[in-house]
This record gives structure tokens, C-alpha cells and sequence, in this order.
């Protein structure tokens, strides 16, 4: 007679079996039973959030920081419900997510009981699919296939919802781990013929551009090598979305910054008057194109994707090579460095007037702007941090607005893996329950939340959760009282109406780091910045950092909206209306 | 400055929409014809007629079939989305005008009405395969198999000769000849 198993313990038979070492999680009546169960599984350490919100975000920074998926453990109704703002970050950036939820027992679904939500009818469009276990038979083969669906193809989130009587119902284990691929969906399916024909485009390109995303990221460290080595084989110009900062080094001459609404002047006019754009792993998204009819109208494009339906959904593409990154980056550079060794060297000049037009544009310096002796302005600010932490091995998340976007400008990173964004969802209060996340992943590493004072006080209660576990997360607030990017949209777009974005009566964030129990620093000239900064970095608690900055600054540059990338809207330095005049002095 | 007032670009330029016929086989579980239809809705597709029920009971595979409109690309993205999906096995896709596939519905008739405007209701009916399922001395149920088109225009036809009730079902298609999809 094989040994019979809780609901509860196959749980956690199969998170053991799949080197699940932390939960992020919250307790509640339909998840009793199995968190009565964690005290016999000593492998798996829980992490206690203060929202269940929290927790998932908290799962994404531990996911994207260590390529492994993130797993959290709700209760029914409102913890289900309250997870599924980060089920659906998770799934719009790809992000492979665990979320077993508690149900109401089998027999009182569908009776509007206590706590009971129809978490997989909400779940269902956020997830990349979910199960309602109906049989303590089907437990552990679900769960083991809900690891598989989460990490395989385009990574994305997955939820279990199991009804309390089954967690306490028993069943023989099997672990079904590394079974064979679902319905047989295989993800590389490209041939040798789409590698030659992209050798072929390479070869032929006068004004070629690599354009890459969060897909690199998600392929492994493997695939940022392979894309640094195929970039300086060809020795092409790169630019980069949001989410795929990190895959190749930003301070890298070939690199042109961040393209998109808000990326660089070269990177932007690059991509628009290109003539092969080769997209690797990022999907086209609205933020990245502006205006769909204008995107690039004179190069072919080749889009590498694991994921099929990405191809021709937002552009036309010339050659589609659906395929993991990774394996396709492989084949390039095998068939590549067999036909076309030095071929940098061989093809310098057909790309020379290329780079040269490239240099005219990144003569604009379009991130630059106008200093101050008086205010901290937020570019400074980011540069400071940046300059102060660039030779620790940093981990930066964010929340979502101005502050992300100057982050994504000014702070350069140099490695995969070390940037946690909210990209596709735009969910603020992201960076905070993040930065918890990457804490737990890497406890000695030096972990900075850039955020605004909106969206950091959406999920302020993590600090607690932070306290807790001892984690020295730095939350690095750019304070200007004002829901930024909301207030730069209202004075370009909406005639300075600047409805509902200020907030007036905002906290105490150093006394309310001391309420939290941890360490409050206030920085608010820019003389005293470096030594604050430096403080922050010395203090080996978690500190709220509230950086006072200039009230009115804008990000700049910015595709504005329906526009194509070619008119793009440079900062007060370029614009003829200078708002910042006389004591204006750039201070770096 | 652009005088728009929103974040968003505008609508680009748009193709030319036609009807198609998609065939899905998925595996008969709790919630997937809620995964399917979601997915319609959730991303903007139309659903024209639905048809949904188990092929093989020991497998417990369904298919489902599908009448939607959309540009090619719309379409494109309807199956690859589809695909996607964890239950789903196989798409198909076919225009209407495929003269290699046969579609069919099949609509239910209730007249209410004396001898002579039933008999000639049924005699309306004759080239649609028509069945008298029901009969009594004032009414009949008239069972027809056609296309999508021809029974819109019958139900409007026949309504001088009693018809007070319509239920159809949504199309299903077939290939002709030996072949199958795989």
C-alpha cells in the first residue's frame, strides 16, 4: 500500500520537487490546511506580505531576477481577487508565475459562500491557464503541468484554485515532473532556410539595426552572450525596449539607448529610417512603434519570437523565425562565423556612412537636460545613484511614470536579469513588493526601488514585510509631489489642467520609515545629494530614501501620441520656450 | 505640440474584412468553451454563429466551430491566439467561399396556420432537406438543413405562411473528399 498524502502535502511534495525554496503568501480560512502543512517542509521558506498584491509582484521580482518561477499562495475571494492586478503584470510582461489560491469546499461552490469568487472565471484572461482541482487525483499532475505551462514557450503566470475538502482529502504522489511537452507544442519551429535568409538580409543591409526585448531576458543569460556576440560580429547598431535593458551592456559605443516614447533620439531615428530592422524577442508594442503606418517605412524586418502570435500582430514582418532566442541567436551565429568570419571588418564600410548619420543624431545628446544648483533635478538624481552604485552588482526595480523612465534613461545596465520594470501593465506600486522579491532572491546583492511618492504609497505596507525579513531594500523616491507623468500629459496635452494629480497632502516619508521600523533619509539640494546617497548605501537596513526634486520636470525626449518616430518633442535645452532661464547651469 | 488629447495613436488604415469559418478541436474540460469564447471577446473578435459539442467520447475531444468576420490579419491573430490556448488540440480555417468545405445549419420551423398555408410552407421548404417533426391540425415543426443565408432568407419568407417560432443552430462545417484536417 503506497503512502497516502494530504491535498495540503502533495502541495508542497511537488513545490519540493520542483526547488521551489521561497512562497511569497498570505493566509486565510481556504488555505488552512495547507498552511498547517509548512512546518514539515523545511525546504520552502514563506514570505508573510502585508497584500496579497504584494505578493505577486513580490514573486515577479524574484522570477525576472533569477529566471526561475515565482510562486505565491493565496486565499479565496478577495485574496484571489486581490492577485490578480499581478497576474496580469505578469502575464502582459511575461513572467513566469506560480499562484495557488484557496476555494471554498467543492460542495458550497457555486453557492455564493463565504470568501467564494470564481477565482478561475476572473483568473482567466490573465493567466496563461488555470485549473480548479476538482479531484485530489488530478492534484499533483496539475501542479507539476502548472510549472510546466508557467516556465515553457513565452513564460506567463498560471493559478491552481484548490477547494479546501481537497486539501484535506488523500492521494497517492507521483511526481510528474519533466513529463513530456504539452499537446506536443513545440516552440522552435524554424528552419535552416530562415537563419540563411537572415544572413542573407544581414549581409545586404546598408542601414541595419538591432532592436531587442524582453524575450532576450527571457531566454536565459545564455541569450544576452549570444546577442552581445552576434551584435559585435556584425558590428551593427542595438537598441533596446524597457524590458530588455540588461541584454546588452548600455555603455557599449554600439548601443544607442532605449528606444520607444521616451528613448533616445538616435535610437529612434535609427529605427525609423533603417533599412533591416532585426527585432529579437520584443513584440512591437504601441510605446515602442507611435504611429503604426509611419513605423519604419523603409526596411525589411525580421522578428524572432517565441511566441507565434506575436509575429505580424501590431507590424508586417519580411521574415518570421518563431524560436527560443536563445537556440535561434545559436544557429545565426554557427552558420554566421562559418561563412562570414570577420565579417565586421569586411562590411566597416558599407555600414560606415550608417554610423556616421548615427553619430549626427547622438550629437543632439537628447537625454540631456538643464541642472540645477538649487532643486535636485530627477535625471541628476538617477545619475548620482547610478554613479555611486554602478560598481556593485545592482538590482533596480521601479514603480511606473517619470521616474521609470528617467531610471531607464539614466541609469545604465550592463547585465541581464538586474532590472525589474512594469512594463506592458504599467502598474504602479510594482517596484516596492519587487524589490522585496529580489531581496529574497539575492540576499548579499544591493537591491534600489526607483520610485515616485504616487505609486510607491500603492503598496507601501511591503515595507513591513521587509522589516520583517530583514531585507536592506533602498526605496528611492523622487519626490515632486505630483503623479508626474499624469501631470506631463495634462501640461503638453491637456492646456496645464492639471486635474487630480497633485497630491496634497502626502506623508512623512522619513517618519514614516521610523513608524515602519526602518531608516528614513531626506535629501533636498543638490550638494547634499552624493553624501545622502552614500548614507543610504551605508545603512544595512531597509531605508526610505525621499529625494525632494524639481516640481515641473518633464521627461524628455518623447514621441508624442500618433506621431512617428522621426518627430520627435526634445527637451526645454532644444525647444525654442526655455522654462528654466539664467541660474540654469548643467551641473555634469 | 500635437493637438491630440490622447496617449494612444489613432486607428491606422484598415483592411478588408471577410468571413471565416474556424474549426476548433479542444479537449472537452470544465471552462474551455468560456476560454474560447473569452478570448473572442476579450480581444475584440466577432463570433457570427457558434457550434459546440463532444466528436469522441473517449478521447473527450469537442469541436467547436466558429463563424467570425475579420481582416486577414484579425483572422491570423485569431489562430495563432487559439493555439495558444492549453486545451486546444488543432485549428482550421476556412473561408466561406471554400468550395471544398461544406457548411451546414440546421433550423427548426413552428407554423402556426390552417392545412393549406402549412402545406405550402413545407413545399417552400423542399429544397433544404425539410422534415415534419411535429404535426397537428393548426401547426407543424419543419426541420431544414442549409446555409447560413439561405435560412436567414427563408425565415423572412415564410412568415406569410405562419411561422411564429425559429430556433437554429450555429454552422457546422465538413472538407470534402478523402481528406482530413490533421
Amino acid at each position: 500500500m503506497p503512502k497516502l498524502y494530504s491535498g495540503a502535502e502533495i502541495v508542497f511534495k511537488c513545490l519540493e520537487d520542483q526547488n521551489v525554496s521561497h512562497i511569497f503568501g498570505y493566509p486565510g480560512g481556504a488555505v488552512l490546511p495547507i498552511y498547517d502543512e509548512l512546518k514539515n517542509f523545511n525546504s520552502i521558506k514563506h514570505i508573510l506580505v502585508r497584500h496579497e498584491q504584494g505578493a505577486g509582484h513580490a514573486a515577479e521580482g524574484y522570477a525576472r531576477s533569477t529566471g526561475k518561477p515565482g510562486v505565491l499562495l493565496v486565499t479565496s475571494g478577495p485574496g484571489a481577487t486581490n492577485a490578480v492586478t499581478a497576474l496580469t503584470d505578469a502575464y502582459m510582461d511575461s513572467v513566469p508565475l506560480v499562484c495557488i489560491t484557496g476555494q471554498v469546499p467543492t460542495h458550497l461552490i457555486g453557492t455564493d459562500a463565504f470568501q467564494e469568487c470564481d477565482t478561475t472565471g476572473i483568473t482567466r484572461p490573465c493567466t496563461k491557464h488555470n485549473w480548479l482541482v476538482k479531484d485530489i487525483n488530478d492534484l499533483a499532475k496539475i501542479m507539476h503541468k502548472a510549472f510546466e505551462v508557467a516556465t515553457t514557450g513565452r513564460p506567463g503566470p498560471v493559478l491552481v484554485d484548490i477547494p479546501k475538502d481537497i486539501q484535506f482529502q488523500k492521494a497517492k504522489y507521483k511526481n510528474y515532473k519533466n513529463n513530456k511537452i504539452l499537446n506536443g507544442k513545440s516552440h522552435d519551429n524554424y528552419s535552416q532556410k530562415n537563419i540563411d535568409d537572415l544572413i542573407n538580409l544581414i549581409q545586404k543591409a546598408k542601414k541595419p539595426i538591432f532592436y531587442t526585448g524582453g524575450g532576450v531576458i527571457n531566454s536565459g543569460t545564455k541569450a544576452s552572450e549570444l546577442l552581445r556576440e552576434l551584435v559585435y560580429s556584425t558590428g551593427f547598431p542595438i537598441t533596446s525596449t524597457l524590458q530588455g535593458l540588461g541584454s546588452f551592456p548600455a555603455d557599449d559605443n554600439q548601443f544607442l539607448g532605449m528606444l520607444g516614447m521616451h528613448g533616445t533620439y538616435e535610437a529612434n531615428n535609427a529605427m525609423y529610417s533603417c533599412d533591416l530592422m532585426i527585432n529579437v524577442g520584443a513584440r512591437f508594442d504601441d510605446r515602442i512603434t507611435g504611429k503604426i503606418d509611419e513605423f519604419s517605412p523603409k526596411s525589411k524586418k525580421v522578428h524572432i519570437d517565441i511566441d507565434p502570435s506575436s509575429i505580424n500582430k501590431n507590424v508586417k514582418v519580411d521574415l518570421a523565425i518563431v524560436g527560443d532566442i536563445k537556440s535561434v541567436l545559436t544557429s545565426t551565429l554557427n552558420t554566421f562565423k562559418k561563412s562570414k568570419n570577420n565579417f565586421s571588418k569586411s562590411n566597416k564600410h558599407q555600414i560606415s556612412n550608417w554610423w556616421e548619420q548615427i553619430q549626427k543624431w547622438r550629437s543632439k545628446r537628447s537625454l540631456d537636460y538643464i541642472g540645477s544648483e538649487e532643486t535636485i533635478k530627477p535625471q541628476y538624481a538617477i545619475e548620482r545613484l547610478y554613479e555611486l552604485t554602478k560598481d556593485k552588482d545592482t538590482y533596480i526595480t521601479t514603480e511606473v511614470g517619470q521616474h521609470q523612465m528617467w531610471a531607464a534613461q539614466h541609469y545604465k545596465f550592463n547585465k541581464p536579469n538586474r532590472w525589474m520594470t512594469s512594463g506592458g501593465l504599467g502598474t504602479m506600486g510594482y517596484g516596492l513588493p519587487a524589490a522585496v522579491g529580489v531581496q529574497i532572491a539575492h540576499p548579499k546583492k544591493l537591491v534600489i526601488d526607483i520610485a515616485g511618492e504616487a505609486s510607491v504609497l500603492m503598496t507601501m505596507q511591503e515595507m513591513s514585510t521587509a522589516v520583517q525579513y530583514n531585507l536592506p531594500i533602498k526605496i528611492f523616491i523622487l519626490n515632486n509631489e505630483y503623479m508626474g507623468m499624469v501631470r506631463q500629459w495634462q501640461e503638453l496635452l491637456h492646456d496645464k489642467n492639471y486635474s487630480e494629480s497633485y497630491t496634497a497632502a502626502l506623508p512623512d516619508f522619513v517618519k514614516m520609515a521610523e513608524a515602519y521600523g526602518c531608516v528614513g533619509i531626506r535629501a533636498k539640494t543638490p550638494e547634499e545629494l552624493d553624501d545622502k546617497i552614500i548614507e543610504m548605501l551605508n545603512t544595512d537596513r531597509p531605508v526610505i530614501f525621499d529625494c525632494l526634486v524639481d516640481k515641473q520636470e518633464n521627461c524628455f525626449p518623447m514621441i508624442p501620441s500618433g506621431k512617428p518616430h522621426n518627430q520627435m518633442l526634445l527637451g526645454p535645452k532644444d525647444q525654442k520656450e526655455k522654462k528654466i532661464t539664467g541660474k540654469g547651469r548643467t551641473l555634469v | 505640440m500635437a493637438n491630440s488629447k490622447s496617449a494612444y495613436s489613432f486607428a491606422g488604415k484598415k483592411q478588408k474584412p471577410d468571413t471565416h469559418i474556424i474549426v476548433v478541436w479542444v479537449d472537452n474540460e470544465a471552462g474551455v468553451l468560456a476560454r474560447v469564447v473569452g478570448l473572442f471577446s476579450g480581444r475584440g473578435y466577432n463570433i457570427e454563429s457558434l457550434a459546440v459539442a463532444e466528436v469522441d467520447q473517449k478521447q473527450n475531444i469537442s469541436r467547436i466551430t466558429i463563424v467570425t468576420t475579420g481582416t486577414p490579419q484579425v483572422v491570423d491573430q485569431i489562430k495563432l491566439q487559439l493555439k495558444k490556448l492549453v486545451p486546444v488540440h488543432k485549428v482550421a480555417d476556412f473561408k466561406r467561399e471554400d468550395k471544398n468545405v461544406i457548411f451546414k445549419e440546421m433550423a427548426l420551423f413552428k407554423f402556426v396556420a390552417n392545412n393549406g398555408k402549412l402545406n405550402k410552407a413545407f413545399e417552400a421548404c423542399k429544397n433544404f432537406n425539410p422534415v415534419i417533426l411535429d404535426q397537428t391540425n393548426k401547426s407543424n415543426v419543419i426541420q431544414i438543413t442549409a446555409l447560413r443565408r439561405e435560412i436567414d432568407t427563408m425565415s423572412k419568407n415564410l412568415k406569410k405562411f405562419g411561422l411564429v417560432s425559429v430556433s437554429r443552430t450555429g454552422a457546422v462545417a465538413m472538407t470534402r473528399g478523402s481528406e482530413i484536417f490533421k
